[in-house]
């Protein structure tokens, strides 16, 4: 993929101290389908992570493991292990077994566990590490009387360790700079595929890291060409966007069945794969401006999900296209059940939420606590004749403390007060017309589908999801130092037509991307290509 | 304890490492015999040990009806609000009129108040963490010898809604299905202490030698990180050693104990989704549940520290089919003149009460010893909140229950006439036997137990 200069060369930044970060849920269980198949579940969850500078992602370089975590982990880890040795898996996934199905059979564990490590631990196994699980399988074996249950308990301690559960980057002199570090070829191999497809490096780039190519600018360039072109590329699009998005919160996002009988399960499932969907159509396979995701009206429908719309389903069993006509106020991602629904009372719509999650969530914008002293007394006074959010909000303009905070989310979330608390376009509220005109950074709009032009026309919907891609793929939140950086991919990303695969394309092939500092916050030159097995 | 600690390491070291250094300090020597409880003996001879949990409820009291203000410590005249409480006065303590200076920093609505409570720190922003939680503190001191370091509970099917930490990136997640928690204490790993027979499993067996393996495989990673992300991986490291001590102890016969009758199996409130988290009644019977699967576990010496936690810090307890919640109804309800209160959230503050009866009662009832499981234990319960509306932090709702083996009086109305809400927590702290000779950060910092509760 070739990109058009515009005519800004890329800012020096120093960079920061190479990342531990622990896997995600989602990295964890996509490495462990990378590795071991699809079909292997996973029932327990792992710990959550805090999020951090707007990112779930950017909170696993300061998670650590409690011991209830560790219980979880060890359960996912058996049960995992379990799986990839009993009878039905153990053809494919161990590849060899002994004669006697009781004795301990080396040459095939060590076959295993060479090409089993190198896909969890993103690298090959050293000596040392082979010769660990080796030893560790072959005790369990002797205890337990079977190979294949022995393999599965060094399996399980692969599975547990810190060398799987944390991206621990490491680092080796820079030939370029004397004295100064880099990432060796490993680290950036993790760093790039957890970046671009929310997963560990596969085969390919593995090996391109044995090669020395992600040193070279034209090797990576090479590579990460090919991650573009991947369809797994989807999958590192909805890694981001679902965290960026918040989409954690669907875990225990309720509605009340009494005022809101369409909602279950399903629809909670259907809204953010909807989105997603979605994004995916607009950024990748259409490839078009992100901006556009804000104003389009392409979108993808199931049965659970027309009910919420009331559309009728084109596909009763499935997912299929849907646009919604023009004049129909649901334009933009902003107005999808997903969005309007997250961002909502179990029992009603929230114009403060939703104006507050446009801010924090698409704009990047904070929006500070809520002072500790406030009487809302008035808002909710049953005599009130006032019928409508719009009004009851203009209440707070009554009080100085809440005006300053209300006034940045309120005239945002009105503009989508003709969605109810599950997304159901609605035009009254207690009999009062709904009013969805509202202000957006002094761009006035009189409904939705006018408030969507103002918000993709906002500058900060795009240095917004610079800044967060940048971090999520540093793994770290940006710091000042980075701003010049940050500024140059905002040039560039409007210079390429904001196509966000070009965007993704600036950011791994960018300098910034692999940019370490030598201060010992990484792993210093641990593990050197040459010293590792199976290098070559 | 670091298993990356090479040389030996002194009481004083450790706990001084687990407590960040700045918000306690230690009255040395560490006294052991704080783990022996009042010396009571089980009837299988093992001296009863003495139990720490927390319990957490949302939103507070409505000032004035809840308990009856004293001027003096006295007996505690429960109100209407507290209905639920009055037949349980004696094992309860009653805490009000203490003060969270801030010392400058802001209070965070609905959060400066559990932090500072708990942790003895005021939190900079938000709910950051800046000291451990004392049950944290105290888990470290008594946890060893039981197949949890501690189990965390909550009953809004949200398991981040529990408030517990070692520090700000390391939080407890708490278990919200009772289905889960069942399988957790008594499914399969679980040894039953009065089965006659028992024979080690060697599955187990391995699963620890795995578990040692690993450890060792990876300590050498541990020189080559930086000072935090090495405080990351020493945290994991304690973690699988206490993971190892719970496959240890199935390796082992536990002593009978005739307390020990392992429950029925609850039903599956809704599937394998966790109960509905935040609808009233639905929170109110898991919180049941949950109840007594965790006092089955102490009991069955599972563990000896908990923490359950009723609703969260912003009650997303509600009525199902209203629009609003516990929380913002305490925002937006208006007062009724009558009455003097707002009456929908005092309706949902007298539930969450007869929750906290509940669970009392649940120790209470258990029979151990010569007496209850409640009488050796030691339990914190605070809100976030004195009056939710105003999201007030001075005059907090602190109470303990139980009577620590002994070593605390119990039937007590302490007014705090000003003190720091954290003597309350300092209290505990020396309860359950830590040598600490203050507890918390600059105004918060408290250095006298509230010696009328104190035996």
């Amino acid at each position: 993929m070739a990109l058009a200069s515009c005519g800004a060369d890329e800012p020096k930044i120093a960079g920061a101290a190479p990342t531990m970060r622990r896997l995600t849920e989602e990295q964890f269980r996509n490495s462990i389908a990378d590795a071991f198949g699809a079909d292997i579940k996973l029932g327990v969850k792992l710990e959550p992570l805090l999020r951090t500078g707007g990112l779930v992602a950017l909170g696993a370089q300061h998670a650590s493991v409690t011991p209830f975590g560790v219980e979880k982990l060890h359960q996912l880890a058996k049960s995992v292990a379990s799986q990839v040795v009993d009878p039905q898996h153990r053809r494919t996934l161990v590849a060899c077994g002994p004669t006697d199905p009781s004795a301990f059979d080396e040459a095939c564990a060590s076959q295993f566990f060479v090409r089993v490590g190198r896909s969890l631990y993103r690298r090959p196994l050293t000596e040392a590490e082979l010769k660990a699980r080796i030893e560790s399988a072959a005790a369990a074996t002797a205890t337990l009387g079977d190979f294949y249950r022995g393999l599965g308990s060094s399996l399980t301690a692969m599975l547990m360790g810190p060398k799987f559960l944390y991206l621990i980057e490491t680092t080796e002199p820079d030939p370029e700079r004397p004295g100064s570090v880099r990432l060796d070829a490993y680290a950036k191999a993790s760093r790039l595929s957890f970046f671009m497809w929310n997963a560990a490096p596969d085969n390919a780039l593995l090996d391109a890291a044995a090669r020395g190519d992600l040193d070279a600018s034209s090797g990576l360039a090479r590579q990460v060409d090919r991650m573009l072109a991947s369809v797994r590329l989807e999958d590192g699009l909805r890694g981001f966007f679902a965290d960026a998005f918040g989409f954690d919160q669907f875990e225990t996002l309720e509605k009340d069945a009494i005022i809101y009988p369409v909602f279950n399960l399903q629809v909670a499932e259907d809204a953010a794969e909807q989105l997603l969907l979605t994004l995916n159509d607009v950024l990748i396979v259409r490839g078009e401006d992100y901006r556009n995701i804000f104003t389009t009206r392409h979108s993808f429908i199931s049965a659970a999900l027309a009910r919420v719309y009331r559309v009728e389903a084109p596909n009763p069993t499935g997912w299929a296209p849907y646009e919604f006509p023009a004049g129909d106020p649901r334009v933009g991602i902003q107005s999808q059940v997903a969005f309007t629904a997250l961002h909502s009372h179990p029992g009603k719509s929230s114009p403060t939420l939703r104006g507050k999650a446009v801010r924090e969530l698409l704009l990047c914008q904070k929006i500070p606590e809520p002072p500790a002293d406030v009487d809302f007394s008035k808002f909710n006074d049953p005599q009130s004749p006032l019928k409508t959010a719009r009004l009851r909000l203009a209440m707070h303009t009554e009080q100085a403390a809440c005006a300053g905070c209300h006034k940045l989310t309120d005239p945002i979330g009105l503009g989508l007060e003709k969605f109810d608390g599950v997304g159901q376009l609605r035009i009254t509220e207690q009999g009062e017309p709904i009013d969805p005109s509202g202000d957006l950074d002094g761009a006035k709009f009189a409904d939705a589908a006018d408030f969507a032009k103002a918000l993709s026309t906002n500058p900060a919907s795009t240095s917004c999801v610079v800044n967060r891609l940048f971090g999520y793929g540093v793994g770290r939140v940006p710091s000042r130092q980075d701003q010049p950086v940050l500024d140059y991919l905002q040039q560039v990303f409007a210079s390429d037509g904001y196509r966000y695969r070009a965007l993704l394309q600036r950011v791994a092939t960018s300098k910034a991307f692999f940019a370490v500092t030598s201060e010992a916050a990484g792993v210093a030159a641990q593990l050197a290509p040459s010293e590792a097995k199976g290098a070559p | 304890m670091s298993i990356l600690l090479k040389r030996a390491a002194t009481r004083r070291s450790v706990l001084r490492g687990l407590l960040g250094g700045g918000a306690v300090s230690l009255a040395l020597p560490f006294l052991d015999c704080f783990l022996d409880g009042n010396g009571e003996a089980l009837a299988a001879g093992g001296a009863i040990p003495v139990r720490f949990g927390t319990w957490y409820w949302g939103m507070g009291h409505t000032p004035g009806h809840a308990v009856k203000d004293r001027a003096d410590v006295g007996e505690i005249q429960f109100l209407e609000e507290c209905k639920a409480l009055i037949p349980l006065r004696q094992h309860i303590n009653y805490f009000n009129g203490f003060s969270a200076p801030l010392d400058g920093r802001s209070n965070s609505p609905h959060r400066t108040g559990w932090v500072a409570s708990r942790t003895g720190v005021v939190p900079p922003i938000g709910d950051e963490i800046l000291a451990p939680t004392l049950d944290v503190l105290v888990a470290d001191a008594i946890s060893g010898g039981t197949r949890f370091r501690n189990l965390d509970v909550t009953s809004t099917g949200n398991p981040i809604d529990i408030y517990t930490a070692r520090s700000n990136f390391s939080r407890g997640t708490a278990e919200v299905s009772p289905v889960g928690f069942y399988a957790r204490l008594f499914g399969g790993d679980f040894v039953d202490p009065n089965r006659g027979e028992f024979k080690p499993d060697p599955r187990v067996m391995v699963e620890k030698s795995v578990l040692s393996g690993l450890v060792e495989e990876s300590k050498s990673l541990a020189g080559k990180l930086g000072a935090s992300d090495r405080a990351r991986l020493d945290e994991y490291f304690t973690s699988i050693r206490q993971l190892e001590n719970q496959l240890a102890l199935q390796l082992e016969k536990p002593p009978a104990n005739e307390m020990c009758k392992v429950p029925a199996s609850p039903r599956d409130v809704d599937g394998e989704r966790a109960p509905t988290g935040v609808e009233i009644e639905a929170v109110h019977e898991t919180h049941r549940l949950m109840t007594e699967l965790l006092v089955m576990a102490v009991a069955c010496n599972q563990t000896k520290v908990f923490n359950m936690a009723y609703s969260d810090n912003f009650s997303k307890l509600r009525h199902a089919g209203e629009t609003y919640t516990h929380h913002t109804l305490t925002h937006e309800e208006p007062t009724d003149v009558k009455l003097g209160y707002q009456p929908t959230a005092f309706w949902f503050n007298c539930k969450t009460m007869e929750g906290c009866a509940d669970f009392i009662n649940a120790f209470a009832k258990t029979r151990e010893g010569a007496g209850s499981l409640l009488d050796n234990v030691l339990i914190f319960a605070a809100s976030e909140t004195s009056y939710a509306r105003i999201h007030a932090v001075d005059n907090l709702p602190m109470m303990t229950f139980g009577k620590a083996g002994g070593r605390v009086k119990t039937g007590l109305h302490v007014p705090g006439r000003g003190d720091p809400i954290t003597r309350v927590g300092f209290t505990c702290l020396r309860a359950m036997g830590l040598p600490l000779d203050s507890w918390g950060a600059k105004s918060l910092r408290v250095t006298k137990p509230i010696s009328e509760i104190l035996v």
